[in-house]
């Protein structure tokens, strides 16, 4: 794959997933804490998203950095705009916005991120979360 | 190999009068979580005001930094 198609590849991906979550791992095995917060965060409200492993290649997360300007993952973004990243995922999350953001019902109770599994190679592919 | 303080240094000196709070969360000087206070955030979003803080340390986040949490607020909004 060459760095052009991987960056069209992070532009469609952004352009079709109304949420769309870059992160180290997998939701159901993040790789990395700030990621297993934004992933928890979205699953506690419940909503569908899709969501990109960036560690198989590292030019991954240069080619998204390059696009979005933004130097850390995770990345969340929301019709075709960056939202944030774990931080600002956490903080919209707490005051509410985020699910007023997405739609969501906020949840009743606070989650707890799942604790930091080791990290796991994988392809690269989309891998779209249907509730 | 970073330490809190000099973080801390750098994001003070790059935004004058703001109040920052640098704490190195590992001991390891890669994870770091900074809160900084300061006029300058003023009518950003917060994307913005993020960026103005990783902006000061260019290609050291991911790098030598290997995460920096962010915490910004305006002095008006402080609790």
């Amino acid at each position: 794959m060459t760095n052009d198609e991987i960056r069209s590849f992070i532009e469609n991906a952004i352009k079709e997933n109304k949420v769309m979550l870059f992160m180290k791992g997998v939701p159901n095995q993040p790789a990395c804490g700030f990621s297993a917060r934004t992933a928890g965060a979205l699953n506690a409200l419940g909503v569908q998203y899709a969501a990109l492993d960036i560690l198989p290649d590292p030019r991954i997360r240069e080619e998204l950095s390059g696009l979005s300007g933004w130097p850390t993952i995770p990345q969340l973004f929301v019709d075709g705009e960056l939202v944030g990243g774990s931080d600002i995922v956490m903080e919209m999350f707490e005051s509410g916005e985020l699910a007023e953001l997405l739609g969501a019902e906020p949840p009743d109770e606070p989650f707890e991120p799942e604790p930091q599994p080791e990290p796991v190679q994988r392809g690269i592919g989309l891998e779209n979360r249907l509730d | 190999m970073p330490s809190s303080r000099e973080l801390q240094e750098k994001i003070a000196s790059a935004l004058p009068g703001a109040d920052v709070t640098v704490e190195d969360l590992t001991g390891g000087g890669d994870h770091f979580r900074a809160e900084i206070v300061s006029d300058r955030f003023e009518g950003l979003s917060r994307i913005q005001q993020h960026r103005l803080v990783y902006d000061v340390f260019g290609d050291d986040i991911g790098g030598a930094i290997h995460a920096l949490s962010i915490k910004t607020s305006t002095p008006g909004s402080r609790i």
